[in-house]
Order: C-alpha cells, then structure tokens, then sequence
C-alpha cells in the first residue's frame, strides 16, 4: 500500500513542479521585465504580459518556411519536452520526485542539451543567414560553457559522494554546516554564471535586442511564429526557471519538502517560488547595470567560470 | 571442443570468402564473399557468445600453420566482447558493401582482401601467442592498406593516404614486435600465458620500456594523438564500409592491444604509466574533437571524431589503471566498463555515420559540406538515420552515447574523492576535458546535419541528389538500431561487458553493476533509469504536439518563404556554409588550430582605391602534422639525399665498399677473439 501511495505521491509532486515551472517561467520573466523597467525609469509592460502574449500566439497560424523538414516542426516541442521532464524529476519542491533515479545533475545537462541542440539544428533548417548564424553562436557559447558546468558538477558532488540531485539537497539538510564551504561558494559561482550564459541572459546575450550582429537566441529562432514561437517562449522560460530552481535549491535548501506530504510540497512550492523570485529580481537588477559584451569575450567570462569551478574542486582537496 | 571447431570454421569462411572473391566473375564475387563473412561472422559471435557464458577460454594450437613457432589461439572473455564488437560492425558495413559495390569493392583484388581484412579483424583478439598476434596483426593492417588504396590509379590524394598510413602502422608494428620480443625474451616462451605469468617480476624499468612501447604502437592504430595523423587522409579515401570498419573495430583493436599489454600481460603498473595514458588521451580528446567541429569534408570530420572519441576511451583506461594502481579495484572496474561500452557505441554510431556519409558520397558524388545542403528532403531515410547517429554520438538522452559518458563521468567523480595526489590533480582536468570535447562534438555534428542535411542545396549534385538503394539503408539502419537499443536498454551488454573487465582485472568481486532496467553502480551512489528517462520524454513529446494541435485554431503550417531582411529569392549562397558555422570555434581556439589565411586584393590598375577583386582562403592544416611530422620527414630526406652519395653506380666504388667492410670484419674479430 504505502509504496503505492508513494508512487502517486511522486507523481503529483512531480506535477507540481512541472505546473509551477510551467507557469512561473513566464511569469518570472514578466517581473525581471518590470523591474529592469522600473529601474529605467518606466512603467513597462504588467507582469502577466507575457503569460498573455503566449495564449495569444498559441491561437494564431503555424507557419513553416518553404525549405524546412520535420525538423523545424519537432525543435521546439523537443524543446519543451526535455524541460517538462527536467522540471519532473528535479528537487524543486521535494526530494522525491518521480523517477528520482535518473535526477542526476549529469542527466539533467545533457537533458536541457536535446533541445537546445534541436533548436540549433532548426536554425540551419530553414536556409536563411541568421539562422545560421544565431545557432553557429549558440552552439559555440553552449560547447564553451560545457567544462564550467561539469567540474561544477564535480565540485558539487564531492560532498554528497553523488551527482544524483536529490542526494546532494539531502546532504546538505542533513549537514547544514557544509552549506557553506569554499568548495561550494565558489562552484556556485560558476553555475551562476553558467546559467546566465545557458539562458541567454546578459552579458551574454541580449533577450531583448533585434541586431543581426549581437543577436545569438533571437537570430536562430527568427523564422518561428503563432503557436511554435509560443513553445520556444514558454521552453525558454521554463528552463531559465529550472535552472534557478536547481541553483537556489543548491544554495539553500531549506523548505524543500523531504517527504510528499501535501503540507510539505506546500511548503516546498512556496519556498522555491519566494527563492526564485529573489534570484531573479536580484538577476534583473544587476541586468540594469552591465551592457552585453561582445562575443568574442564571452569566452573569457566562461573561462572565468571554468577557472572558479576549478577553484572549487581544490578548495575541496586542501579542506580534506 | 565444439566451440573450437566453430572458430576454426569461421576462419575458414572467411578465407573461402577471399577466395570467392579472387575467383568468381563479377556479378557473383561479391555476393557471395559477403554470404561467406556473415557465415563467418555467424561462427565466431556464437564462439565468443558461448566463451562469455561459460566464461572459460577456448583454446586452440597447431604446430603446422606456421613454421617454428606454430599457432596459438585463445578465445577468452576479453577478446570474445571484441570479436562481438567486430561483428556488429562487419555484418552491416558488407551489407552495405553490395549497393556500395560497383564504388570499387567489385573488383577482384577489392572482392579477395575485403573478407581477408573482416576475417583478420575476427581473429586478431583470438590470438594467444607473439608470433600469431604480429601475423594476424599485419595481416589486418597490410589487407586495411590495400583497401585504402583501391582508389590509388584516379587519386592522388589516395597515394598519399596509404603512404602516411602504411608508414604509422608499421612504425606501431615495429614498437609492438619489440615491446613483446622484450617480453618473450625474459619469458620462456612466446604464449601470452608464459609471458602473463613472467612480466610481473620483470625489472620495473623493463616493464615501463615495454608498456611505452606498447603504447606507441597500439596508440597509432588507435589513432591517439600524436599519432593520428594517418587517420583524416585513410578514412576519407577509403570506401565507406571499409572506413567504418577501420573506424568503429580497428581502431578498437589498438585499445585493446593497451588493455592486453597494460592489464592482462603485465598486470597493471605503477600510477605515472596510467597518467601517460590519461595525457594522452585528453589530448586526443581535445585535439580531435577541435578538428571535427572546424572540417568542412565530411569524412574527415568523422575520421577526426575517431581520435576524439578514441581519446575519451583512453581517459577511462587510463583512470582505470589508476585506479587499480592506487588500490580501489570497484573504481577501476567501473572505469573499465565505461572504456568497454564507450568503445562498443562508438562502433555502432561511427559505423551508421561512415556508411551514411558514404551514402551521401554515391548520391551527390561529394562529401564537401560545403557543396551539400537541403539532403534530408532528398534522401529522407538516409537523412534521419544520420540525425539519430549524430544525437547519438553527440552523447543526447536516450541514445547510447549518453550512456558511455555518464558512466565515465560516474567513474572520474568517484575517483576525485579517494585521496590519492595523482587522482586528485588528474580527475578534475580529466572531466573537463571530457565536458569540452562533449560540447565540441555537438558543435561538430550541427555542422555536420545542419549544413549538409538541411537548408538549400549548395551545388547542383546536392539539388538532384536521391535515396540510396534499400541495403544500404538498412545497413545503416541496422546500427542506429543498435544505438537506441542500447540507449534505452544499455543493461543488455553488461554481462558480456563484465565478463570481459574481470579478465582483464581479476580479482574482482561478483558484481559492478546491478542488472535490471535500472542501471546502479554497485557500492557507489550512481544510478540512472534510461527506459523510464525515454519514456517519459517520447510521452512529454506526445502531450506538447496534441496541445498545440488543439489550442491551435489553424493548425496546418502555411508554407512560407523564410525571411530575407525583406529581400525576396533567397538563394543557396546566403547561408551559412561549414566554414563560417565554425568560425566561432576556430577563432576562440586560434592558438591551437592555427588557420591559414590568405587574403589577396587585387586593385584596379587606374586607383589603388579601387578594387577588383578580392580572394579568400582559410584552410586549417594538422598542427601537429606541420610541427611534428614535417620536420621529421624533411630530415629523412635529407638524409636520403646525402646516402645517394655513396651509391654514384661505379663498381670500383662497390667493390672497395665490400674491401672496407671485411677488413673492418676482420680486425673486429681479432680484437674481440
């Protein structure tokens, strides 16, 4: 009985999270939105904004331009695809989710991989020369942010003695003394900045800025339109609020719920949501203060990361 | 003793396989040498599969087969998983060899060594002595070297190919035969057996010359770096099932040959031997996976992919032995299997790539990405197929890739936490080697799909290109067949893959890992669930493609022309080419890459402030090849040139020659007598 009740349990939670993900992905980019604005010293756009632009362009014509396979077509539900299941089986709410098995932090990069791939792939389709240059950049970007991302993962499991995600959240609720070593800090640096750079976010890329020559995200996706594009917004947004979901989760565990009791995922989802949203204001703050830099200095910023991660493992090494 | 006869009678299979091939006229040869190789191949997978459930060797000998020494053949676990990787190869890369037949493989000569060079690949991990590993191990590179050349009377690139390739491996040859005449020399006898239970109490700096040299000439077949370079002239020359077997077994057998000398003949050795290899893997890693994401020739791309994935094999090697070194045999057994498995999937998804691109090859008459484009409409299947080996490769959820590098990945964050000095300064670089070549790769094979499948075409061939016959599909299908399988259900090889670590390392306890759909690392904290990962991602693709059809209000695409920034007839030239998609890449790694650009204006002859034309060219040579092998090669002939003073063709000369050197014979024998 009780591992049925746990089996529905999972699941629920898991839809849970994949709701909330799903919901809150627009919504927090309607609020790093308003803050940037209000900073600038505009009203800018209501925070559900782009809640409604997506129902609006889900009712609106499919377009397909005249070169482009299945491939154009499958990208962006590939897209959302791997973030649904990403969303599923990560601690955001509770440590146990469904298909805990697989929610290795490994997994998950190379889950998030599919579809960014996919959507690089579906630039080249369509023959246009943004296309190829967007997903020309955005494949650079993603190949260089790769070593930061892993040996942050190493970084971060060493403690755990797991990659497995729900293990690490575990770890450090059992051992609210290891939250804070060097080896922590400075590898949740890197997957900061990683996560800036994975998103599309500045320094990196401008979400906001139609010029072929900064462009990297927009200019791959320029041929998409009604429903598609409605599924590359919502998966993006999904994915930069799994991504924070999973750092703060990293940094701060607590509220997370260790079990699937309805209390506890209250608990879980309200905390991970208050976490979020702090991160992301904090985001857009700091969006307000930098310019985007050029793209061939992104390199650096990824070195940057990747020497920190570094830093993180032999911090690791010297506190043993 | 059933066992033995089916090896024996699969060696005579594939000689009667040559033999067809040399004899029968043209319509016949080659269907029936390939008949004759899928019997062979038949034969041994049941030998191998039969030495993996019994777990016992087979052993064969004969004294007549070769004078003085005699043959040895022993078939143990070890060598039965690459006798199974071999056929996963061979049977689908001669399927395909009967479409791809009249591209060169029908004539006679192509007909005879194409089942001589299948039938060698078989035997090569069966051999069980010095003398019958380097007559097996010439074989296969002297009948893979006649493939290459079977192109040589129309290409000069061909020529060329084979000299570079007949002359590294026979460098390698020359360092294993010496590596293992040191040995059988202090062994007693030539039997891998004698000499397994003698190279332990070798001297150690006896057994290090003998692993480094080991290391040398089983690395130039494995392609490692700094002996790659034969590998991007071979492969593209060679016809396409002959460089996917070159590229998904041979190269196989050079980790193998490391395995064999490093584990099973000397029995493991001291840290720094592991950190050579872990160097130099890394390196190959690196290095190939570089190369790939900045060639714009199709097969070269995949022949540089090659070192690139070789190089990750080495890194689990490597860790391995260092592992065993510092005395954490569960670690070192993992590590071992992630080399074993990252070898057999790379088999497969190298495989199905050499084969389509071969396909792309017969149907545009080039493998210039460049000159292709916009494939994917006109060879679907062909097209699809190469997009899953791509993912595949690329390591992408839920295909085997993935599989490999997660366990790699378990066995190098297990390792970081054991506290070893070696370990902890190698581990880290190690995953970060690992995580730049995984995100290289990907780079590589967008390019590869994106620009050669999708968009326009480039080139009028690419435009009028069609489907490949039906066998040659289903070649190709037949591997990536073998990807998603093992994608989805990877638990499926691991006993053989067990059995075959545990000779390697013996030792060893019952289990590495738990068998049942899920995979778990057993005694460590790693587990994954790929059937339940690829479930729930085919259903989340189901779901999301039902909501947009049904929150849609038109949900059948317009067919539109792609923008233009508001010009209208786009043409092919507008796109991005493989050069421009990687010039990102080359240009971050400039240091390493060291692009050629030559850019030439030319004015009009009234103003220099006019100008006429401007030409372009950026191509990116083999660093190392410039670095390391020209130099070497000039000095050689150098050499030649100041050698043929001595030889001006007079006989006086000659004579006085043979005079100088039996005076100088002479006075040695009275000084030393």
């Amino acid at each position: 009985m009780s591992t049925i009740s746990h089996v529905i349990g999972t699941g629920i939670s898991s839809a849970v999270q994949v709701a909330v993900v799903a919901v809150g992905g627009p919504v927090l980019v309607g609020v790093m939105r308003k803050v940037r604005c209000r900073l600038e010293g505009r009203v800018g756009p209501p925070v559900l904004q782009p809640l409604v632009d997506i129902r609006k362009l889900f009712r609106k014509q499919r377009f397909r331009p005249d070169q482009a396979t299945w491939i154009f077509t499958l990208a962006p539900v590939m897209l959302v695809a791997t973030v649904v299941v990403a969303a599923a089986i990560t601690p955001l709410v509770t440590t146990h989710p469904a298909l805990r098995a697989s929610s290795d932090l490994f997994v998950l990069v190379y889950l998030l991989l599919v579809g960014s791939t996919l959507l690089a792939l579906a630039g080249l389709d369509a023959g246009t020369a943004f296309g190829g240059m967007g997903s020309s950049r955005a494949v650079t970007i993603g190949a260089l942010a790769e070593p930061a991302l892993l040996v942050t993962i190493l970084a971060l499991s060493t403690t755990a003695h797991s990659s497995n995600l729900p293990a690490i959240v575990s770890a450090i609720l059992a051992h609210p003394e290891s939250v804070a070593t060097p080896q922590r800090l400075f590898a949740l640096g890197a997957l900061l900045i990683v996560i800036v750079a994975e998103s599309g976010r500045l320094p990196v890329d401008n979400p906001a800025t139609h010029l072929e020559l900064t462009m990297v995200h927009e200019a791959m996706i320029l041929e998409y339109a009604g429903p598609d594009l409605a599924l590359v917004t919502v998966g993006e947004a999904m994915r930069l609020t799994l991504l924070l979901g999973i750092f703060v989760n990293l940094v701060a565990p607590w509220g997370v719920a260790i079990s699937t009791s309805v209390s506890g995922v209250v608990v879980g989802l309200a905390s991970v949501v208050a976490k979020v949203a702090v991160v992301g204001v904090f985001l857009a703050v700091f969006e307000v203060f930098i310019a985007k830099v050029r793209l061939f200095r992104v390199p650096e910023l990824l070195a940057g990361a990747f020497v920190l991660a570094l830093l993180g493992v032999v911090s690791g090494l010297v506190a043993k | 003793m059933t066992a033995g006869v089916l090896v024996v009678a699969g060696a005579l299979l594939g000689l009667g396989g040559a033999i067809a091939g040399a004899l029968l006229p043209k319509g016949w040869r080659v269907r029936a040498a390939t008949a004759l190789i899928w019997a062979a191949c038949g034969c041994e997978a049941a030998a191998a599969i039969h030495v993996l459930a019994i777990d016992r060797p087979i052993v064969l000998r004969s004294t007549e087969l070769l004078p003085f020494t005699g043959v040895t053949l022993v078939l143990n676990s070890l060598g039965a998983f690459f006798v199974l990787l071999v056929v996963m190869v061979a049977v689908p890369a001669t399927l395909y060899g009967i479409g791809y037949a009249s591209h060169g493989l029908d004539t006679r000569t192509a007909a005879c060594v194409f089942p001589l060079f299948v039938t060698t690949l078989l035997l090569v991990p069966m051999a069980g002595s010095v003398a019958t590993f380097m007559a097996l191990w010439e074989l296969m590179a002297l009948t893979s070297l006649l493939l290459v050349l079977v192109d040589h009377s129309a290409s000069e690139a061909s020529r060329s190919a084979g000299t570079w390739y007949a002359v590294l491996t026979h460098v390698g040859a020359a360092t294993i035969l010496v590596a293992f005449l040191i040995l059988a020399a202090h062994s007693g006898g030539q039997t891998f057996a004698a000499i397994a239970v003698h190279a332990r109490h070798l001297a150690s700096g006896v057994r290090a010359l003998v692993f480094m040299l080991a290391l040398v000439g089983f690395g130039s077949k494995a392609g490692a770096v700094p002996f790659h370079v034969w590998l991007p002239k071979a492969h593209p020359e060679a016809p396409s099932p002959v460089s996917a077997l070159m590229s998904g077994a041979m190269v196989a057998l050079g980790v193998y040959g490391i395995v064999l000398v490093g584990d099973d003949l000397l029995g493991g050795g001291p840290v720094w031997w592991w950190l050579v290899v872990l160097v130099l893997g890394g390196a190959s890693a690196l290095f190939g996976s570089l190369h790939a994401a900045s060639s714009t020739d199709l097969k070269r791309l995949l022949a540089y992919s090659t070192t690139d994935n070789i190089g990750l094999v080495l890194l689990a090697v490597g860790a391995a032995g260092l592992y065993d070194a510092t005395r954490h045999p569960l670690l070192a057994a993992l590590s071992l299997v992630s080399a074993l498995v990252l070898l057999f999937n790379h088999a497969a998804f190298k495989g199905a790539l050499f084969l389509s691109a071969g396909s792309v090859q017969v149907a545009t008459g080039s493998r210039d990405l460049d000159r292709l484009g916009g494939l994917l409409r006109r060879m679907p299947q062909t097209g699809a197929l190469f997009l899953v080996a791509a993912a595949a490769i690329s390591a992408l959820p839920p295909l085997n890739g993935f599989i490999g590098e997660w366990l790699l990945f378990q066995s190098l964050l297990h390792g970081a936490v054991i506290g070893s000095t070696a370990a902890d300064i190698a581990i880290p670089l190690a995953v970060a080697a690992l995580a730049l070549t995984a995100g290289l790769t990907v780079v590589a094979f967008v390019k590869a799909v994106g620009i050669g499948f999708l968009g326009r075409p480039r080139s009028e061939s690419a435009d009028e290109a069609t489907e490949v016959p039906r066998t040659m599909r289903l070649a190709v299908g037949l591997l990536v067949a073998v990807c998603v399988v093992l994608g989805v259900a990877p638990t499926l090889i691991f006993p053989a893959v067990e059995r075959a670590v545990k000779t390697a390392l013996p030792g060893l306890g019952t289990r590495i890992l738990a068998h049942g759909v899920d995979l778990q690392v057993v005694g460590l904290r790693g587990m994954l669930a790929p059937a339940a990962l690829a479930g729930s991602l085919a259903g989340a693709v189901v779901g999301i493609m039902v909501l947009r059809r049904a929150l849609s209000r038109q949900p059948t695409p317009r067919v539109v022309e792609a923008w233009g920034c508001g010009r209208q007839l786009q043409t092919a030239r507008m796109q991005y080419t493989a050069t421009s998609f990687a010039e990102p890449v080359q240009r971050v790694f400039d240091d390493v890459l060291r692009p050629v650009q030559d850019l030439d204006v030319t004015h009009v002859a009234e103003s220099r402030y006019v100008i006429e034309s401007v030409t372009f060219a950026n191509t990116v040579d083999d660093a190392i090849e410039r670095s390391l092998y020209t130099p070497v090669i000039r000095a050689v002939r150098r050499w030649g040139q100041v050698a043929r003073r001595l030889q001006p063709g007079s006989v006086h000369r000659y004579l006085a020659y043979g005079l100088g050197a039996l005076v100088i014979l002479l006075v040695a024998v009275a000084v030393m007598g």
